[in-house]
């Protein structure tokens, strides 16, 4: 069968024609690639090319082609300025508190499900649960201002109730404060979500590993450790090296939105401290893009850096 | 583990698996489900107190007398948010944006998706790696600016439709979804002299139902939420999403002194204001969480079918 199919394949597309011949075989097939290829190439690698401004003194007048040249000075510019260590190290915090906060509940999450017997419960509580993960940016940002608000919020509420007499410290502008409530209010937002993956991964879970723990007398919770987790093991350590590789990608919405005088300290990261070098206040396309660049290489190195221990490790790679 | 018991003991297993937990097992059944229950109890006390609040009166927010059930039950907070200056323009733009920009997403991605699915397809993987690098590294926000001025993007509707026109992620998925089209329909469909445009419409893409279903639904919430575009690279108040009139209220701050005007005392602008925050929160997720729960399969699907292969 398979043998008589692929016979009637190479009818149709003879192996032994050269080049050419064979690319005028698939011009359909390219033909539905022009569009697509068409946006990679104007709006992704067009920007690329743009990076070059990076070492360039960029002036509107002249353009990205023909402003002069200049080096690595905005680079070292920016290694030598005060703010490279705090928006570096605030990145790198954010990041690694949110992994460290963020990773591992949706894993214990997903076993407990797993672990629903009454099936209606359970799926009303995903339903739920998913939910968060829907909700914008901003209405996510809008929504923890006003149950943290000090004044009115539901925090605010519960503080006074307990002690009618103090004043309630306002958490949104305590810099001790955000990154807490970046963190958890990231995992409160992802942990649903988070979980559907490893759902995905326990459904491969051999049910005779199970009747065979049973029948040697094991709990349901050994059953878990033993059986469950050692199954999902693959898939959490690809998830994690992949959380690492992004390590660099704190996105700017959430930062950006949180971000006030009063918490500056902790919350300017790269990305957002590129916007403000760029965008507002200074104007300096070619520092801005500098900033950024620094950020999308250390970024691409981390993401090639943990793929290649991903081969290593689980013979799992993106690429 | 012992690996002899298979298949002879089968009833006997079900038995001691499926009927009734052990005794031991009782206590761990029951602390699991409490805590799962307190898990979703802390997910949704935040969203019930909003939806309460959005229903109360001014006085009963600004007097933080709302916990979780409406207090002086009101609808003054939704009446002021459908009178609130820029609202219904920045509605419609947002489903404008989000139809117009979703049918195109999805237009490009089964584009891009099915010849890349087709195991056939001479120099597939530099033309994967092409589109999958743009994954791992970009240009950045300043180049990116740049180039749309150049186009004469900014400002514009365009803005908003086509920088983010393709998501590989979402093509590797459709990508996917394709690839598990069984191989022997395009043969059996070459035999009889169909080529690969009539392939496409006639049998690849009748069986993409599904897949269809769910680019649109990731790419339509994608839109909704939106907001960095916007912020970027839109100036004129009648282009502006409802995200960006979100970010003023509710981030922002700067609530609409009409729309709050005829409020004489400081607390009574206080709670007005509180009111108005909450009823937009509500309003402008309504969409999106009313139709989650019919669509939710098909989310959980692309998530699934994604992981898969990255």
């Amino acid at each position: 069968m398979r043998k008589e199919v692929s016979r009637l394949t190479s009818a149709r597309f003879p192996q032994k024609r050269s080049g050419w011949k064979k690319l005028k075989n698939y011009w359909r097939l390219y033909a539905f690639l022009l569009i697509p290829l068409v946006y990679v190439l104007v709006f992704c690698y067009t920007p690329m090319a743009g990076l070059q401004i990076a070492f360039k003194k960029y002036s509107p007048r002249l353009g990205i082609m023909r402003s002069p040249w200049v080096g690595f000075t905005q680079f070292r510019k920016f290694f030598n300025s005060y703010y490279f260590e705090r928006t570096l190290g605030n990145t790198l915090t954010l990041s690694i508190y949110s992994i460290v906060a963020g990773f591992p509940i949706p894993i214990i999450l997903a076993l407990m499900f797993n672990c629903v017997r009454f099936s209606a419960g359970r799926k009303a509580a995903q339903n739920i649960m998913y939910m968060p993960h829907f909700i914008s940016v901003v209405v996510m940002v809008g929504i923890i201002n006003q149950v943290f608000g000090a004044r009115t919020g539901l925090y605010g509420q519960i503080y006074r109730y307990f002690d009618p007499s103090a004043t309630v410290p306002d958490l949104q502008l305590s810099a001790n404060a955000f990154r807490h409530m970046y963190v958890w209010s990231g995992v409160w937002q992802g942990m649903g979500w988070g979980t559907v993956i490893y759902t995905a991964a326990l459904t491969g879970v051999d049910p005779a590993l199970h009747e065979a723990a049973v029948i040697d007398g094991a709990s349901r919770l050994q059953r878990v450790v033993h059986v469950d987790v050692p199954t999902i093991i693959p898939t959490i350590t690809i998830t994690l090296i992949l959380r690492f590789g992004s390590i660099m990608g704190i996105g700017f919405d959430k930062v950006y939105l949180m971000q006030n005088d009063m918490n500056l300290r902790v919350s300017e990261v790269i990305s957002t401290y590129t916007y403000k070098v760029g965008l507002t206040s200074t104007l300096d396309y070619s520092y801005s893009t500098a900033i950024g660049m620094f950020n999308s290489v250390v970024g691409l190195i981390m993401l090639a850096l943990m793929n290649f221990i991903s081969r290593r490790v689980s013979e799992t790679s993106l690429w | 583990m012992p690996k002899k018991m298979r298949k002879q003991d089968n009833e006997a297993i079900i038995l001691a698996t499926d009927f009734r937990p052990a005794k031991r097992d009782k206590v761990f059944y029951a602390i699991n489900g409490a805590i799962l229950i307190l898990l979703t109890l802390i997910v949704l006390i935040p969203l019930i107190y909003i939806l309460a609040c959005s229903f109360s009166s001014p006085r009963a927010v600004a007097g933080g007398k709302v916990y979780l059930w409406p207090v002086e039950f009101s609808v003054e907070g939704y009446r002021r948010v459908f009178v609130y200056p820029n609202i219904w323009v920045s509605y419609g733009n947002t489903i404008f944006y989000t139809i117009v920009g979703t049918a195109i997403n999805v237009v490009v991605t089964i584009l891009c998706a099915y010849p890349l699915a087709r195991r056939d397809l001479p120099y597939k993987g530099i033309i994967m790696f092409i589109f999958t690098f743009t994954m791992m590294f970009s240009g950045g926000m300043i180049p990116s600016y740049i180039l749309l001025k150049n186009l004469g993007m900014t400002n514009t509707r365009w803005a908003m439709l086509v920088p983010g026109a393709l998501s590989v992620y979402n093509m590797i998925v459709a990508r996917t979804f394709l690839m598990n089209i069984p191989s022997d329909l395009l043969d059996a469909a070459s035999i009889d002299g169909c080529n690969d445009t009539q392939y496409f419409f006639r049998i690849a893409l009748p069986l993409s139902g599904t897949l269809i279903s769910m680019l649109v639904l990731f790419y339509a919430v994608g839109h909704w939420n939106s907001y960095f575009n916007a912020f970027l690279y839109l100036y004129d108040k009648k282009l502006m999403p409802l995200q960006i009139v979100l970010r003023e209220v509710l981030v922002a701050n700067s609530i609409n002194t009409e729309s709050i005007a005829d409020e004489s005392s400081f607390t009574a602008i206080v709670g007005m204001s509180e009111l108005i925050k909450h009823a937009l929160i509500v309003v402008s997720s309504v969409p999106i969480l009313v139709l989650y729960p019919f669509l939710r399969r098909y989310f959980v699907k692309g998530v699934m079918i994604g992981s898969l292969k990255g």
